[in-house]
């Protein structure tokens, strides 16, 4: 299984280019905490179940991206900051496809 | 003032299962926690959501896991302080501690243990620049008493179970409920969903989506609120409340200024003894602490726990003997006066 190169723009907007698995059943919020581009605990809240929103980002890049499910499009109809690039985090898987994708994380709530 | 032996921040699993551990050394135990019901956690967020590493059940419901602790600690009798955020700590000369709660109700103990989470669940506040305000003078985020809102207009934003079942339950109080929504799909129980529609047609609940109330007017208190619907002109809609219902999000909050040592959102604690913070007496168990290879996970967190009751005995009496007692052989002695036993095994001569 290859790696994939994503850039990840923090809170701060500082842009982090990181390398990320696709065989270890990670998800972009997972891949953001590995690297520590967010505090604890103000990502990944609800642990990746799509009920908290706190990994919410924005997706920068044309990247074709797994369809939005009920849970998540329900979550981000009750978030904040939300734009119509937004997506959360916890629900993309990191696959080969993702490689060269740009996001942003929106700000903390 | 609330007596105890050990004071417990956070009634989440970690923090329910410490009453079970100090019970078998006979110590009582308190817990404190901002939320209204017991389960942290497990029954704020996902109550409904599947854990499958709990030790002996190969699956639970959070919610079920819940319901289990609070059975298992039944007869060790803990007291709750609900609803309130433990708020300050304040260390006695003889080394023991008061914790006052954000409604003044002071607790004393000589062992206070932090099993917090990620904190105390604070209401989550929809971008309104002139919102905060307006807190307390006609814009609620929890709903404490029903009855301020009889014969009011009230509105209510969101999309979940809260603002659903608040948007029913208020139609026979208030005079006027609008339930304002960003998208015309609702995320709560079918049940609720089908009953807002029913009243909706009964033009008990005017509904507006989808739209977001985008600005809250008045003086000193509400006297309208600004509703954008989507593709269209605002409009104001006069109103005598706004309660945004967007659910609860966790915020380690005053417990950082307690004067532990916090890294990553985290208190520091001694992991190769017994937990405790650089505070002695006052232990960090569960997901709110840290040390190196910290995992959380609920299973850690009984573990630590375990350990902490072991070393809060030591503190409490420092000069009595004691050797940890298995519950198959010594049993479990109720503070109730129940008590659970293994069976005795019946000796029978074979003619």
């Amino acid at each position: 299984m290859q790696d994939v190169n994503i850039k990840i723009t923090d809170r701060n907007r500082v842009v982090h280019a990181v390398i990320a698995p696709t065989d270890m059943a990670m998800n972009l919020m997972e891949v953001v905490r590995s690297y520590e581009l967010a505090e604890e605990g103000t990502i990944g809240v609800c642990g990746g179940m799509a009920m908290c929103a706190s990994c919410q980002c924005y997706i920068k890049s044309e990247h074709e991206l797994v369809a939005i499910n009920d849970d998540e499009d329900a979550m981000l109809a009750e978030a904040f900051h939300v734009q119509d690039n937004s997506r959360l985090g916890c629900q993309i898987q990191m696959t080969p496809e993702l490689e060269g994708l740009e996001i942003e994380l929106a700000p903390e709530v | 003032m609330i007596h105890t032996d050990i004071l417990i921040i956070g009634a989440g699993p970690t923090g329910l299962f410490t009453v079970f551990e100090a019970g078998l050394l006979k110590l009582k135990c308190h817990l404190i926690d901002a939320l209204p019901q017991p389960g942290g956690q497990c029954s704020e967020i996902y109550p409904k959501k599947p854990i499958y590493d709990i030790p002996a059940y190969p699956e639970i419901l959070a919610g079920d896991l819940t319901n289990k602790l609070m059975e298992q600690i039944k007869q060790f009798q803990p007291g709750f302080t609900l609803g309130e955020r433990a708020d300050t700590i304040i260390k006695q000369d003889d080394g023991t501690f008061i914790v006052t709660t954000n409604k003044g109700t002071k607790h004393h103990a000589p062992v206070v243990a932090i099993a917090g989470g990620l904190g105390s669940f604070e209401p989550r506040k929809p971008l309104i620049s002139n919102l905060i305000e307006f807190e307390d003078k006609g814009v609620e985020y929890i709903i404490r008493d029903p009855e301020i809102y009889r014969n009011k207009k009230i509105v209510i934003s969101g999309g979940g179970d809260s603002a659903l079942d608040w948007s029913i339950f208020l139609s026979n109080i208030a005079s006027e409920v609008t339930l304002v929504h960003r998208r015309n799909e609702f995320r709560g129980a079918l049940d609720s969903v089908d009953k807002v529609q029913e009243l909706k047609n009964l033009g008990k609940i005017n509904l507006i989506t989808p739209a977001e109330v985008k600005g809250v007017l008045g003086s000193d208190k509400v006297t309208g609120v600004v509703i954008e619907k989507k593709g269209e002109e605002a409009f104001i809609l006069d109103v005598d409340h706004f309660i945004p219902l967007f659910g609860l999000s966790p915020k380690l909050g005053p417990i950082a200024n307690w004067g532990v040592e916090i890294e990553k959102n985290a208190i520091k604690v001694n992991n190769s003894l017994d937990y405790q913070t650089t505070i002695p007496g006052v232990y960090a168990i569960g997901d709110v602490n840290t040390y190196p290879g910290k995992l959380k996970l609920i299973l850690c967190g009984f573990h630590e726990a375990t350990l902490m009751c072991q070393s809060a005995y030591k503190r409490i009496f420092p000069n009595k003997k004691y050797v940890m007692k298995y519950t198959t052989v010594g049993g479990v002695n109720g503070f109730d006066g129940t008590r659970k036993e293994a069976p005795k095994a019946v000796v029978k001569a074979i003619e």
